[in-house]
């Protein structure tokens, strides 16, 4: 929970989240061209009929995508539609070539799941398959301000994972995207590029006032969001914006608002009450979509041990701590090396968490190429020490107090902290693995001569 | 999909701002002269579609589709045969610009 408070007011946070990710299969959602929309040297070259929105083209639906839909959504625990099909959502926009985009409104493929975080569980409300729209670039030529279109992107899988408005912090935001990401990713169904717009946030935020049982009567969605931090920092600047309104007995203008990472603020896009009026009906071109328990029970069984579960488990058997554990589940090959890994330490004087934490932070190469034996050669090897005389190293500490008097002065006044400084300024000098309690009693039996 | 009841559709009527409305929609500028005449077309269409509303449906299963097909589907294939070139691509654009579509600018910000 997270509150802001005011001179007037207490107000919690309630925020949901959607998230748009981009599927990797090898073709695009309703025709053969190639889904490879940040691989194309050029733009416009992964395109036909459908996805340009000629007349006449006949979308049909590919297998794997909504398959694949199917499995993210049993790995965020939904049910499953058994029958379901594909809308029109029509909207009149430059890089939406048919004028309507293919996509699911009353029967998404998965709905009611939930993805636990740290803070507390966050309902998914529904997930759905629609089509990716064009890219538009925005430039001046010859003078005149343009908009220049690249469809290698039209048509693209892309899933919507939407969420109940039980998001009450920026932090607890930020922890669900990347969990999302993580599954998607483990799952291999999607790269989940953010920079690119692989993966992309928008959030609904609003404010209730503490004691409020209702929730509130307006939410301003915030899109464009392209970093996690950037979906922290958004949803925490738009609680102060919203709280100096309220407290002003104002209600928040309902709008879609972007995010000038720049500026570090929310501005206003456009005002919704126009946009909202898409019309769904079913496809016609694309028949609807049935499944059979046993194809879902199938789709079920081919799903890996997912990484909130293998995180728990490694901290059960291995006792490795969730903060390395959350950096290092992030494909199957490489969550099994490690874990062969862990295997290697069972009676080691060294443990599986240490190895954790140097694979994170000493970046130990776990690519699939490398084997488990390398890995702990490696990693035993940050632990071996040179061989330095005792004499050396009270030389090289002598010399770094000597051109540290201030520091000396520091420590010797009580600002023990600096003690870090001179082990690591002596560890330098020394150019060599040597043990820093060692460096440490040393350093002190010096400073205090 | 629409719930309101059966009575009033027969009689509804159009008015000039839902023909406003929907031409905003579809980005289509009209005249007033259009406006009225796709008005009165709108009211034709709606009061013919109405008799539909006669029927007794209530005990019927929405109809999405009716080809009575089921899955239709592809395999996840990539078909290099029906895709264009560049140059086939762009070639009914009105205008372009190094391999891109160009189109008068969209964006409200900057």
């Amino acid at each position: 929970m997270k509150t802001i408070k005011t001179n007037k007011n207490e107000y919690q946070l309630i925020c949901g989240i959607e998230i748009h990710a981009e599927l990797k299969t090898d073709s695009k959602m309703f025709c053969g061209c190639k889904n490879d929309p940040f691989g194309a040297k050029e733009p416009n070259i992964y395109t036909c009929p459908v996805c340009l929105g000629m007349p006449g083209g006949l979308p049909t639906a590919n297998k794997k995508a909504i398959e694949w839909t199917i499995k993210v959504g049993l790995a965020l625990k939904c049910k499953i539609n058994l029958f379901s099909k594909f809308d029109r959502k029509n909207y009149f926009y430059p890089d939406l070539p048919k004028a309507y985009q293919i996509s699911q409104y009353d029967i998404p493929f998965c709905f009611d799941g939930v993805l636990e975080t740290s803070y507390g569980p966050v309902k998914i409300t529904r997930i759905h398959l629609e089509e990716d729209t064009g890219k538009l670039l925005h430039k001046v030529i010859n003078g005149k301000k343009v908009s220049l279109i690249d469809f290698n992107r039209s048509g693209v899988p892309l899933i919507e994972i939407v969420t109940e408005p039980e998001i009450y912090s920026p932090e607890q935001a930020k922890e669900y995207g990347k969990k999302i990401r993580q599954i998607l990713r483990y799952l291999e169904v999607a790269d989940c590029d953010m920079d690119q717009g692989g993966m992309r946030l928008e959030a609904n935020i609003s404010l209730a006032k503490i004691d409020q049982e209702n929730l509130p009567n307006y939410k301003v969605e915030v899109k464009n969001i392209n970093s996690f931090k950037f979906a922290e920092q958004a949803i925490s600047f738009e609680m102060i914006r919203q709280a100096k309104i309220l407290d002003n007995d104002e209600i928040p203008v309902q709008e879609t608002r972007g995010w000038d990472s720049n500026k570090s603020m929310t501005f206003s896009q456009r005002s919704k009450e126009d946009a909202e009026d898409y019309r769904y009906f079913p496809d016609p071109d694309l028949p609807p979509i049935r499944f059979s328990r046993e194809n879902v029970d199938f789709i079920e069984q081919s799903l890996p041990e997912l990484p909130a579960n293998i995180a728990s488990r490694w901290f059960e058997e291995y006792k490795v701590e969730e903060r390395y554990s959350a950096q290092l589940i992030t494909d199957i090959q490489s969550a099994n090396l490690i874990e062969e890994s862990f295997n290697l330490l069972i009676n080691d004087s060294l443990t599986p968490n240490q190895l954790a934490s140097a694979i994170v932070n000493k970046k130990i190469d776990i690519s699939r190429e490398n084997k488990a034996s390398n890995i702990i050669t490696t990693f035993k090897s940050l632990f071996q020490l040179d061989d330095v005389s005792q004499d050396e190293i009270l030389k090289k500490i002598n010399i770094v107090l000597s051109q540290n008097s201030d520091a000396v002065k520091k420590f010797q006044t009580g600002e023990t902290k600096v003690l870090g400084f001179f082990i690591g300024q002596t560890a330098r000098l020394i150019g060599k693995k040597v043990d820093a309690n060692l460096l440490s009693t040393l350093i002190i039996q010096e400073l205090n001569k | 999909m629409n719930n309101n009841s059966k009575k009033n559709i027969s009689s509804q009527k159009i008015s000039t701002a839902q023909i406003i409305h929907i031409a905003n929609l579809a980005a289509i500028p009209i005249t007033k002269v259009e406006e009225e005449e796709l008005r009165l077309a709108f009211e034709q269409t709606l009061n013919t579609i109405a008799e539909l509303q006669s029927v007794d449906i209530s005990n019927i299963e929405p109809t999405h589709q009716v080809t009575g097909f089921e899955n239709i589907l592809r395999e996840d294939k990539v078909n290099q045969e029906n895709m264009f070139s560049q140059k086939e691509a762009l070639k009914n654009a009105k205008e372009t610009h190094a391999g891109y579509f160009v189109v008068p600018r969209v964006l409200t910000h900057e």
